[in-house]
């Protein structure tokens, strides 16, 4: 069986070719989208609500299907990976975090690597191993449900549980959107430094160009279903397109956060 | 006599009856849940269908539980006079509740949670029984809780066509005008539907604890 690594070096981890998706009998969401995304990199789409980030992920792990075009990932069309299999290999961090409220932090975490039938053993090490890496003491917080914590934990778990069966590829659909400021530039710059560790290719949808700034190599700017333009974070405050420009000038002359490149 | 020196007199009768009565219940409900559940999991998507369905179960709910009975005597197969009618009848009952809470249940699980599942890769199956079912439990066993009650209350008239139950004192106790002998029917019915009612409700309190 294939899986997610074992694409040639040369393909992108995923590569979009005039893909389309449009609802039956209704509006576009996203059309002709042509997207290549290396691996490792962290590529944030970059939107106002409604602009089609959201659907633009679902269509990487297969949650929605093209109706026009095609996405590959690891050079191999979408279509013809099992979905299953295909999203076993894609982590996935969502708004509200999405745990599973009747599960213990260490279930949730262990979620995917079970699903892959892991021994007991080593899904236990590896729950221990990922909270370590979200900087939350496993013996404190293992045995918790989601109910009892907060906002920025749930978060942690929810990356957490993303990354336990080491996938080459994370989505990440608006992850901090929900927390409050402090919160949010707490968990940016970890999750920063841990993409620079980890060198997984991430997909991250935010609405906050702050944030994009922040967290992108390259950051896509998606404006009603269209691909407006993929800039570096430091070409994309000097881009021309008047999209990105409203964007740009919503910073209202606070330019990068601190501690940007 | 009142009715408790003749519930006495007649504790084997009583107990006969009553064993018949929870016979009746237990089997109808075991039907309810075996069509129910799985319809009730079935229609979760499919608005129209549900619509269509759970309309239908309100519409049966609204057919008086004597006229239901009478109906059914005809019909071939399951008609006639006796228990098979009686339990078909029921079951009709306590569909609605069954059918209603499975599927508003499952409906109104947190989409965010649902989604994280099938985007981590789980199957349609795992989503199901590991996600949507443990977390619409409270829902469905309130359901389940509902249409027992119910069937223990409408299986008394199920006396009517011969079925047996509790519902025989009662009828006899009419016919002979006399109040003993009903309350004798009416009380351990009236019973067994509270210890129903409290023995599920704590079941369901603990499983929404978990």
């Amino acid at each position: 069986m294939t899986s997610l690594t074992d694409g040639n070096k040369d393909d992108y981890a995923v590569e979009f070719r005039s893909a389309s998706y449009r609802l039956p009998a209704g509006p576009s969401i996203i059309s002709g989208l042509n997207l290549n995304i290396s691996a490792g990199e962290t590529l944030v789409l970059l939107g106002r609500s409604g602009s089609g980030k959201t659907t633009v992920l679902k269509l990487i792990n297969r949650l929605l299907e093209p109706t026009e075009g095609e996405v590959l990932i690891s050079g191999r069309s979408s279509a013809s990976w099992d979905p299953i299999e295909l999203r076993r290999g894609i982590g996935y961090v969502i708004q509200d975090a999405g745990l599973f409220p009747h599960w213990t932090v260490e279930r949730n975490i262990g979620l995917v690597p079970k699903l892959d039938r892991w021994p007991k053993v080593k899904i236990q090490a590896r729950v221990r191993e990922m909270l370590s890496l979200v900087g939350l003491p496993p013996e404190q917080f293992a045995e918790r449900h989601p109910s009892g914590l907060s906002g920025g934990q749930k978060q942690r778990v929810g990356v957490a549980r993303a990354l336990a069966a080491d996938p080459p590829i994370l989505l990440m659909d608006e992850p901090f959107a929900a927390l409050d400021p402090i919160t949010r530039a707490d968990l940016q710059r970890e999750f920063r430094a841990l993409a620079k560790r980890l060198q997984k290719t991430i997909v991250f949808v935010t609405h906050d160009v702050r944030e994009a700034l922040f967290v992108a190599t390259r950051i896509a700017l998606l404006s009603q279903g269209r691909l407006v333009g993929v800039y570096a974070p430091a070409e994309f405050l000097k881009a021309k397109e008047p999209e990105i420009h409203e964007f740009v000038a919503s910073l209202d002359g606070g330019g990068l956060p601190e501690e940007a490149p | 006599m009142n009715w408790y020196e003749f519930l006495v007199q007649n504790r084997g009768e009583v107990w006969a009856r009553s064993v018949e009565h929870i016979g009746l219940v237990a089997a109808s409900m075991g039907i309810a849940l075996a069509i129910g559940l799985p319809l009730g999991i079935a229609i979760v998507r499919r608005t129209v269908l549900r619509r269509w369905v759970i309309g239908t179960a309100n519409v049966v709910q609204t057919i008086p539980s004597l006229a239901l009975f009478g109906f059914l005597i005809p019909v071939p197969w399951i008609g006639g006079v006796g228990a098979s009618t009686a339990i078909f009848a029921l079951a009709l009952y306590a569909l609605l509740p069954i059918l209603s809470n499975t599927s508003t249940g499952i409906a109104e699980v947190d989409p965010a949670v649902v989604e994280a599942a099938r985007g981590m890769g789980m199957t349609p199956q795992q989503v199901l029984w590991q996600v949507q079912l443990p977390l619409a439990a409270p829902v469905l066993l309130a359901g389940i809780r509902v249409a027992t009650v119910l069937c223990i209350g409408i299986a008394t008239i199920a006396a009517a066509i011969g079925a047996g139950g509790l519902g025989v004192f009662i009828f006899r106790g009419v016919a002979m005008v006399n109040n003993s002998v009903i309350l004798a029917g009416a009380i351990p019915a009236a019973f067994l539907a509270i210890a129903a009612d409290v023995a599920l409700g704590i079941f369901e309190r603990r499983v929404a604890r978990k």
